[in-house]
């Protein structure tokens, strides 16, 4: 296949890009997502960690001229969001969603004010992975140029399913998330558990806004976020709370938000916003066939959406 | 995420229970009123001087700050005027989370009804353009409400028939209403003479709502006072409201007492959902003239702040809609007096919200309101 007729294969090649690229920030959220509710409670909020994190991990990639300082910078200002969020929810009669919507605002409002002065300015941006090398055509190549964040979400992923299944602290996150109750009777401190499980949630919310500012697309701007960190919760319902489904939802979503991008490029413009959509339409599809009268969700943990 | 019967009392509807039982008319309960009342208010308070202690810290003199808002929200008849058009749409899109609130339901949906609202009122008006204007806008007002109201009703019918959580339900469908929308005013529907913003075609600017008198508020003000005292009628005295507040407070004793639980639950979601499709369809008929992406502008979120933080009661709706309505209008000017970003009032917002939110867990812990109490 030579460079210029690549053509069908054009959409093949735009929707694994977007898989890989578009992916990335939907992992990361998404597995964040995942230990926030494996201990019982639901951060909507993760929206807000995942603007300030692209935002910080700008500004600090800008000024320090390392990239990774502001990946770190990033994960760092996503717990500090998640941890208002557990300080919140683990106060009786606070309902965990409007507790999330606040933090959407609120984080976005904070990620807004201190982010004005970053839209201009370029900064230092993540060397991308090339595994792409082996192929001569170009569109291969650049689809196949990995965010190392990546890899981390995939390492993560793996690592977040044998942590809960098999550690001490895993199985105290699952109790707290399963059976509040039994687990204090046990002695866990819920609390403590909750508040770990949702700082780390917020952290990873924030790595995933790295990825967006600081690889693709690579630029702070205010509307960066296409609404990644409010799916999260759907692809965690998507993916029956399990981090290794998480990656595989995180691709089938990234690629089906690249299918009508890609579709534009080789001159099918029909239906280009209603794409758009496509997600969505999965993930509720996924939960009326999935849910029933008789049963919640299957994987769901216990004292989710109780208020205990 | 939704387990069968996880209504209960799950933090939004405190007291519900203690509503419910039957009180004479003579007795008005002083103590818990005031309780509704100050731990609210103080909320809002602390927040203000949190958002004071952090103007002072980027060195801006929180007393101006404040005074600035206060002029550009309330100071002149002409500032109040544009506080109360950005009120309009808030009371109702508030409606859309607050009504379903008082069952248990937390539905955040507000953003996808007034969008599919705007567009269903903008379809129907576009056909009827050459009716008189008092014809296009019932058309366009019902057509509004219907299409908000069915939308919601999805997110009902789903939950009651097969059990699916309704935030997020609601949350997926702001989505496909907004790629519908776009999709529709760049294909179907859009004008071609729309160039950077793709929008419908118009309606008649002359068969627009008008303007009341001479001012700038237009009557799509009172549809928004209007819906806030039915609602309140609605849930506090009537008893349908009365059937509604007790699935909110105990589904299961509900069910046990014989009440349609289901048929209750969609007939509220599509009264909430009606409302903030009227909120779509006044954007359109009052404002912009046409459907385009103004419509998901960011009130349908600002009216989920809105709900809760007057905890999804009527009367207390209107009052909150104007406060923040205020807020939202004195953007422009913390931008052009003190150079302060725009998102500092989304930044305000965010701590007013969080403050009511912690305000939540301290309903009960004073003795002093308490009936009899100290």
């Amino acid at each position: 296949m030579n460079t210029e007729s690549i053509g069908w294969w054009g959409v093949v090649v735009g929707i694994l890009a977007g898989a890989l690229r578009g992916g990335t920030p939907f992992l990361l959220v998404s597995l964040g997502e995942c230990i926030t509710e494996k201990s019982g409670k639901i951060n909507l909020g993760l929206e807000g960690s995942l603007l300030l994190g692209a935002m910080s991990g700008y500004a600090v990639s800008h000024h320090t001229g390392n990239p990774w300082a502001g990946v770190a910078a990033a994960g760092l200002m996503g717990a500090v969001l998640g941890a208002i969020h557990a300080w919140l929810v683990g106060r009786p009669g606070v309902n965990d969603i409007a507790s999330g919507i606040a933090m959407l605002i609120f984080g976005s409002g904070v990620a807004f004010y201190f982010g004005k002065p970053y839209i201009q300015p370029s900064a230092p941006q993540l060397p991308p992975v090339p595994l792409g090398a082996w192929s001569d055509t170009p569109q291969i190549q650049s689809a196949l140029k990995i965010s190392p964040l990546f890899f981390v979400g995939v390492a993560l992923a793996f690592f977040m399913a044998w942590f809960l299944k098999n550690t001490r602290w895993g199985m105290q996150v699952r109790a707290a998330g399963d059976a509040p109750a039994a687990a204090r009777a046990l002695g866990i401190s819920i609390d403590r558990i909750r508040l770990l499980s949702i700082v780390c949630g917020g952290s990873l919310a924030g790595l995933g806004g790295a990825h967006l500012s600081l690889f693709y697309p690579g630029a702070w701007t205010e509307s960066i976020s296409s609404g990644q960190g409010l799916m999260a919760v759907a692809l965690v319902i998507f993916a029956r709370w399990d981090p290794v489904r998480c990656l595989m939802a995180s691709l089938i979503f990234g690629g089906a938000q690249a299918v009508g991008p890609s579709l534009q490029a080789v001159g099918i413009s029909t239906g280009y916003y209603l794409w758009n959509a496509a997600p969505y339409v999965l993930t509720l599809l996924v939960m009326v066939i999935s849910c029933s009268p008789k049963r919640s969700l299957i994987g769901a943990p216990g004292a989710l959406g109780s208020g205990s | 995420m939704s387990t069968a019967g996880q209504n209960g009392d799950n933090g939004i509807v405190p007291g519900v229970a203690r509503q419910v039982a039957a009180v004479p008319a003579s007795s008005f309960r002083w103590r818990p009123a005031c309780e509704a009342v100050l731990i609210p208010a103080c909320a809002v308070l602390a927040a203000c001087l949190v958002f004071g202690i952090f103007c002072l810290i980027q060195g801006r003199n929180p007393f101006d700050v404040f005074a600035a808002i206060h002029k550009a929200a309330f100071g002149s008849f002409y500032s109040f005027q544009n506080t109360l058009v950005r009120a309009a749409p808030l009371m109702l899109t508030a409606l859309c989370t607050a009504l379903p609130a008082r069952l248990g339901l937390v539905v955040i949906g507000n953003e996808g009804a007034m969008v599919v609202g705007g567009l269903a009122a903008t379809a129907a008006g576009l056909g009827v353009t050459s009716q008189p204007a008092g014809v296009l806008l019932t058309v366009m007002a019902a057509a509004g409400a219907l299409g908000g109201g069915c939308w919601m009703m999805i997110v009902a019918a789903l939950k009651y028939l097969r059990n699916v959580n309704e935030t997020i339900s609601s949350l997926l469908l702001n989505y496909i209403a907004i790629a519908l929308m776009s999709h529709l005013v760049n294909g179907l529907m859009r004008d071609p003479a729309s160039l950077n913003k793709p929008s419908s075609f118009p309606i008649p600017e002359e068969k627009m709502i008008p303007a009341i008198g001479e001012t700038n508020i237009h009557w799509g003000l009172f549809i928004g006072i209007a819906a806030c005292l039915i609602a309140w009628v609605l849930m506090e005295h009537t008893t349908f409201g009365f059937k509604v507040r007790m699935v909110g407070g105990n589904i299961r004793a509900a069910r046990m007492a014989g009440l349609a639980v289901t048929r209750l639950g969609i007939v509220t979601c599509l009264l909430a959902g009606a409302a903030a499709g009227l909120a779509g369809m006044i954007e359109v008929a009052a404002v912009h003239g046409r459907a385009n992406e103004s419509l998901n502008a960011g009130y349908g979120y600002a009216g989920i702040l809105v709900a809760f933080v007057a905890r999804h009661r009527g009367l207390p709706i209107l009052l909150v809609s104007i406060l923040l309505g205020g807020i939202l209008a004195s953007g422009g000017i913390l931008q052009r007096e003190f150079k302060l970003p725009d998102a500092t009032i989304l930044l305000f917002q965010g701590m007013v919200f969080l403050a009511i939110l912690f305000s939540d867990s301290l309903y009960g812990r004073f003795k002093i309101f308490k009936e009899g109490g100290a």
